[in-house]
């Protein structure tokens, strides 16, 4: 008896899409696909090919679907998102698995980076000066190293875009004289490590800090990578507390123990640990995103309008509290980390909908506010003179208002369907490197230019 | 003949884009089409067409709409949108320089290449 399984042309079509469908790249363009086929069957069909036959041919014709979903994978960079198939040929092989030794090392590194200048025997003063702008060089170099190896950085790279712009930070935070009561500190202990961030984020695309698309990943990365290093952060907390009542309960006081080593040393490590989760189980967490927006940006929308009607209630003016203004600062920060991470986690191909919406109310709020703050700020600053912290404030709710301004513009052009969402995404990839200009100026270029004050 | 790979990816772009202008269509047919106009000679991996289409609809050249083939099949059609009109224009603008600078250069070549009356037809041989 013959053996040979004989299918009929829709099962062999739907194991076909069931292949397809695998890819993670093909998605749900997978329907497409299949009108092709069959509408590729039929016509061989019609020239007197058996359907065995013409569905052979057919599929010959739709391609390799290796290849076609590298192709898919080049267009939707956000499905691979989920699982980096097209990254893993690009690299050498056997680098994952080799990689998660590196990061453990790594973050050992970074942990020890992080304690070894407490050992020196120095007073306490001293030390907070130095930890304060001097902590995020202690970790994000091993990040970046860590990047630049698995993105196989050429090593011109590595010197132009990493070794330098570290190199200058740390000469810049231990050479200032920056006295512990300065704004200056402050500022430099609130702005260099988002400068320093960028610089990672340089090595996070391999030095192709160009490519709009690789900005965009390096968005989504941020993004997820803070979900991750909250995540560990809190189970770390949870373990940390459980450990400390445990040696409590036997008589032994561990607490100075977990609060110099444990503490400081996991949360150096858990920057790396944090990282190399993102790039391996991207697809976990690549749920958790739209919620997470979803969740936050009613809320969010919610909360400014709270914020505006206390505002206008209270009227406040140009005597405006200094601490309303940092929290509306704070605020739009986070409208604009909230825009980052919802444009991260939509897809590109879905029609403007209600959310979409909801953000632009929230855009225009924030926009209200940062107007309102920008007039209160500018009043300040006519009535006390300038200082550190009112220009970097007024700068950053300057670069705020611009980029929210242009975000509001094309977004309601997006929802009205007169744009096309990758003008909304290209305009933030675009805006990256502002921001970046800006917290390094405030880092590095405003303390000398106001006497270190 | 065939046409080479690299030409026909290089030509993708305004081929898709001017046959969208011909009015709205669909991926089978507008693969058709191309089929048509080079007579079966630019062969293109069908499946490769879509991802195309998607970054023309990302980039707002073309919209898409999902209605029902009359076979009763979800399909996808597409459509030009003045940005991709005026892309299409700006595309057909450049091919023109190019081919009109290849016809310029084949013409004097072959200007060249034609002997002169009096001058020996073939070149002489060479050393054996």
């Amino acid at each position: 008896m013959a053996a040979v399984e004989h299918l009929d042309l829709d099962e062999q079509i739907a194991r076909w899409r069931a292949h397809a469908e695998r890819r993670q790249a093909i998605g749900t363009d997978v329907d497409e696909l299949e009108d092709h086929l069959r509408g590729l069957v039929e016509e061989l069909e019609a020239s007197g090919l058996s359907p065995d036959e013409a569905f052979l041919v057919a599929v010959r014709r739709m391609g390799a679907l290796d290849d076609v979903s590298r192709e898919f994978a080049r267009e939707h960079a956000e499905r691979l998102w989920k699982q980096l198939v097209v990254m893993q040929d690009d690299g050498p092989p056997g680098r994952g698995r080799r990689g998660l030794g590196l990061v453990l090392a790594l973050a050992v590194g970074a942990g020890l980076a992080v304690k070894i200048p407490s050992l020196f025997d120095v007073d306490g003063d001293t030390l907070a000066l130095f930890y304060l702008p001097n902590l995020s060089l202690l970790v994000f170099p091993f990040l970046a190293a860590w990047f630049a190896w698995s993105r196989s950085m050429p090593a011109r790279r590595v010197w132009v875009q990493l070794v330098l712009p570290f190199a200058v930070a740390a000469l810049a935070a231990n050479l200032f004289p920056l006295t512990q009561d300065s704004a200056s500190l402050v500022l430099m202990t609130i702005h260099l490590p988002i400068a320093l961030w960028f610089v990672v984020g340089l090595a996070y695309t391999g030095g192709e800090w160009r490519s709009g698309a690789r900005r965009m990943d390096f968005i989504r990365f941020t993004g997820e990578w803070f979900v991750y290093y909250v995540l560990i952060a809190l189970g770390g907390a949870a373990l940390v507390g459980l450990t400390g009542l445990g040696f409590t309960a036997i008589g032994v006081d561990p607490f100075p123990v977990l609060g110099a080593w444990v503490v400081p040393c996991g949360a150096a490590g858990a920057v790396l640990v944090a990282a190399w989760l993102v790039e391996a189980k991207q697809n976990v967490i690549e749920n958790i995103a739209p919620v997470l927006t979803r969740v936050f940006t009613p809320l969010t929308t919610i909360a400014l309008l709270v914020f505006l009607v206390t505002v206008a209630v209270a009227r406040p003016g140009v005597d405006v509290e200094r601490e309303l203004l940092i929290l509306g600062d704070l605020m739009l920060v986070l409208v604009l980390g909230l825009i980052l991470y919802a444009l991260s986690a939509r897809s590109p191909d879905t029609p403007p909908g209600l959310f979409d919406r909801l953000q632009l109310l929230l855009v225009a709020l924030a926009l209200v506010v940062d107007a309102l703050m920008l007039v209160a700020m500018a009043g300040r600053i006519a009535e006390f003179g300038a200082s550190p912290n009112k220009v970097a404030a007024l700068g950053l709710n300057i670069v705020l208002l611009v980029n929210l301004a242009r975000a509001g513009w094309l977004g309601l052009g997006f929802v009205r369907g007169r744009r096309p969402f990758g003008a909304v995404e290209r305009w933030q990839t675009d805006y990256l490197p502002v921001i970046a200009v800006w917290v390094t100026l405030v880092a590095l270029v405003l303390p000398p230019v106001f006497g270190w004050a | 003949m065939h046409v080479d790979k690299d030409l026909v990816a290089a030509s993708a772009t305004p081929l898709v884009l001017a046959i969208l202008a011909e009015g709205e269509s669909y991926g089978y047919a507008i693969l058709r089409r191309v089929d048509e106009l080079s007579g079966g000679r630019m062969a293109w991996t069908d499946g490769m067409l879509y991802p195309l289409l998607h970054r023309l609809d990302r980039l707002g050249l073309v919209t898409s709409s999902w209605g029902i083939s009359p076979q009763g099949r979800r399909r996808r059609h597409y459509a030009i949108t003045p940005a991709g009109l005026e892309a299409l224009a700006d595309r057909r603008q450049q091919w023109e320089m190019v081919t009109a600078a290849l016809g310029r250069v084949w013409d004097d070549a072959a200007r060249l290449a034609t002997p002169p009356a009096q001058g020996p037809a073939a070149p002489a041989a060479g050393i054996a």
